[in-house]
């Protein structure tokens, strides 16, 4: 009896499993890794293992003892491996410059001499108490929230309560709020070309209806790069649009459009528009064709029937189309940073930056992963509000 | 008539190449229920949306109450339209939708309330009126749609087929409360089917559509009884057609030879020339089986099917090539495949159709 059914769900399993591994393998594990990255601070905690038994029972705000520095000296001459070193000199800089001149010239000064050594006559920077509270941090711990609270403009302070990062250490913040900002210009500007788009596309139909819809698809079949690139050069001084301005008489100069947000915005939202016409489309053909017809009889002006009767039908295609447009306008990075200027860039480029350019891979996942809780939340007020005007009677 | 509400004059409508409508002339009096009866494709719905405004005649003018109103876009023609498959707005309730002709004609609140209440209540859906169109059976949203059709008072009230998408219980009853709705609210409705038992049913006239043309308009009765050409003949009801050949002309009574060489005298009202060929059109009901008739006509025909249909029998019988529909009472004695009968009719039940 029990049989059979346990062969269908292997069946059914074995026919998943191409999919699960796949999603297993290029989604769920990078995420993860990239969760890990943004928490996980052991560099430290593996280089200087004395450094961190000695400092667990210093208060922090005395001058550091003896122990703390035979320890430290200790450490320092156990790791042999240089790209380690380099790992620990980076991730101590990144808590406080100075580390990275202080600690290869403190490291010589351990290899080169047997016994102890005065670490404050060495570098009068180690009688400093912040260095020594940064390896105290760095050590101590195995994780941290230094980079998520960073990835918002925080900081802990030497106390270790939460602080505010100065102003102009970091732009997170202000750059998230751009995003959001331009995701939401974007997402706008898409309602209001795509509606009437999508209106007049489901009223006609036979070839005006495929001539309106391929030239909604016809991009979406087109690489990002190459139609970034094509507003590129469409948007230059001496572009299409700005000599077809000046020599029809509208502008004596060109309108700067490139390298600025006004073309980062009409770029993408060019790019982004298949994704709202199409699911308005699909809702607005599905609405009978006589509730227009049936409003005018009943005494409707066009412009009333319309915000009465089309308008809140076709709704669900605009929410959801805004949906998909907002979450994919989030993560731009191609078209800001080939047609915007230094002002127009995305979290994403900032992303791109700790990724390639710093190597910084802890702060790339904490802001990547502040994007998407963000997203997510969004996501999940969305979800509330379809539910509810659903179950609503 | 005398004081037409509605007149069409010459109206033609074409979709490209394809004339829908052709010279049409109508005239439909206050309070009048006129059915627009045809095959699809006859243009009956297409005058229809032109008195509604949706579509523009090619040429001619529609007028009402003494405008003309055939360029009056559709939402200023005051005209109340039930459509095929009603046409609610599916996110308002009931109330709403009932709602929807008032508020657009921003009638107090308080005034909407108490009428939309009264509406609903004209049509037994009180109990409905928080309900989303999609809760509801094709017959109770049908109701809506008229409620909603009638709460602004229109002049005139169109209907499109509207009883076409239900079983055939409902729509029988739905046809005797629009005919009472028409009774006492004195209503002038113009109603398109193609459905002959719904137009014979409930309309004060009917007008026969074929081709974009009307082929015969009056009565019910006059259109049952004394159908003017073949094609209404067999489009209202169900009729023998049979060809002759004149043989003479006294007063209102010609003598027409049958293909078998049988005569038979027939009543019409057109002039007819002896010696011409004339189709004949005599209604199954109208048949009498075994009984000679010695004011009418007599054939003798062979049983040549018998077909049980509760209430009646229908029995076909031929008489030489000639192939007659007879529907009969149960009373009959016995037939069986096979016997010869003696059929009769009247002489004023059969009546000569356009040949």
């Amino acid at each position: 009896m029990n049989q059979p059914r346990l062969g269908k769900q292997l069946i059914s399993l074995a026919l998943v499993a191409p999919l699960l591994l796949f999603l297993i393998v290029f989604f769920a594990l990078p995420l993860v890794t990239m969760i890990k990255s943004a928490v996980s601070d052991p560099v430290a905690a593996r280089t200087l293992p004395a450094t961190a038994r000695s400092v667990s029972s210093w208060d922090r705000t005395s001058p550091p003892t003896v122990e703390m520095q035979a320890a430290f000296v200790a450490d320092l001459r156990q790791i042999s491996d240089d790209q380690l070193f380099g790992d620990l000199v980076r991730r101590l800089n990144s808590a406080k410059s100075g580390f990275r001149t202080l600690m290869p010239k403190t490291r010589k000064a351990a290899l080169d001499t047997a016994g102890s050594i005065d670490l404050v006559a060495l570098d009068k920077r180690w009688g400093d108490i912040s260095y020594w509270q940064a390896v105290s941090v760095a050590a101590s711990s195995r994780i941290t929230d230094r980079n998520l609270l960073a990835a918002v403009d925080l900081q802990r302070d030497a106390s270790g309560a939460i602080a505010s990062l100065p102003a102009d250490a970091s732009a997170n913040k202000a750059i998230m709020l751009r995003t959001f900002v331009m995701a939401l210009t974007v997402t706008g500007a898409c309602i209001l070309i795509g509606f009437p788009f999508a209106m007049i596309a489901a009223s006609v139909d036979g070839w005006k209806r495929q001539l309106l819809l391929g030239a909604v698809l016809l991009p979406l079949w087109t690489s990002l790069l190459v139609r970034t690139a094509a507003w590129f050069i469409l948007l230059q001084d001496r572009g299409l649009i700005n000599s077809v301005l000046m020599q029809s008489g509208v502008t004596s100069s060109p309108i700067p459009l490139i390298f600025n947000r006004a073309g980062v915005i009409i770029a993408m939202t060019h790019v982004l528009l298949p994704f709202m016409v199409l699911p308005i489309f699909s809702v607005l053909i599905g609405i009978p064709k006589n509730l227009m017809p049936a409003a005018a009889s009943l005494g409707a002006h066009p412009v009333r029937a319309f915000l009465n009767v089309l308008l809140p039908l076709g709704l669900r295609g605009v929410v959801s189309g805004s949906l998909l447009v907002f979450m994919s306008a989030l993560g731009y990075y191609i078209t800001p940073a080939l047609i915007g200027g230094a002002k127009d860039q995305m979290i994403s480029s900032v992303i791109a930056y700790y990724a390639t350019g710093a190597a910084n891979w802890g702060m790339a996942g904490a802001l990547g992963l502040v994007l998407l809780a963000a997203t997510m939340i969004l996501y999940a007020i969305y979800l509330r509000l379809s539910s509810e005007r659903e179950t609503s009677p | 008539m005398n004081n037409p509400f509605i007149r069409l004059e010459e109206v033609s409508k074409s979709f490209g190449l394809l004339t829908v409508v052709e010279g049409l002339n109508l005239e439909i009096g206050k309070g009048e229920f006129i059915s627009l009866l045809g095959p699809s494709g006859s243009g009956k719905t297409t005058i229809l949306m032109m008195l509604a405004g949706f579509e523009n005649p090619t040429s001619g003018a529609i007028w009402a109450g003494g405008k003309r109103i055939d360029s009056l876009p559709p939402h200023r023609r005051n005209m109340g339209v039930v459509f095929q498959n009603y046409a609610l707005f599916p996110h308002m309730t009931v109330s709403e939708n009932v709602a929807f002709p008032l508020k657009m004609r921003n009638v107090p609140r308080a005034k909407v309330k108490e009428r939309v209440g009264k509406a609903l209540d004209m049509v037994q859906l009180g109990s409905l009126a928080e309900r989303r169109p999609s809760q509801l059976s094709g017959g109770q949203q049908q109701r809506v749609a008229l409620a909603r059709a009638l709460i602004f008072e229109p002049e005139v009230v169109l209907m499109d087929e509207p009883l076409g998408a239900l079983d055939k219980q409902l729509r029988e009853q739905m046809q005797l409360d629009i005919r009472d709705l028409h009774r006492r609210l004195e209503l002038t409705i113009v109603f398109v089917t193609h459905d002959q038992s719904e137009a014979l049913t409930m309309s004060d006239r009917i007008a026969i559509f074929n081709r974009g043309k009307i082929e015969q308009i009056g009565k019910p009765s006059d259109i049952y009884d004394h159908p003017s050409t073949q094609f209404v003949a067999e489009f209202i009801g169900e009729t023998n057609l049979v060809r002759g050949c004149v043989q003479s002309v006294e007063g209102g009574t010609a003598r027409v030879q049958l293909p078998g060489g049988q005569e038979v005298f027939v009543e019409t009202a057109t002039d007819l020339r002896p010696n011409s060929s004339v189709c004949l059109s005599i209604r199954p009901e109208r048949i009498k089986v075994g009984r000679r008739e010695a004011a009418g006509n007599n054939i003798t025909a062979a049983v040549s099917d018998i077909v049980y249909h509760g209430d009646h029998l229908r029995l076909v019988a031929r008489s030489d090539s000639q192939s007659l529909t007879i529907k009969t009472d149960r009373s009959q004695p016995t037939l069986s495949i096979g016997d010869e009968v003696q059929l009769s009719f009247l002489s004023s039940d059969c009546w000569v159709v356009s040949a």
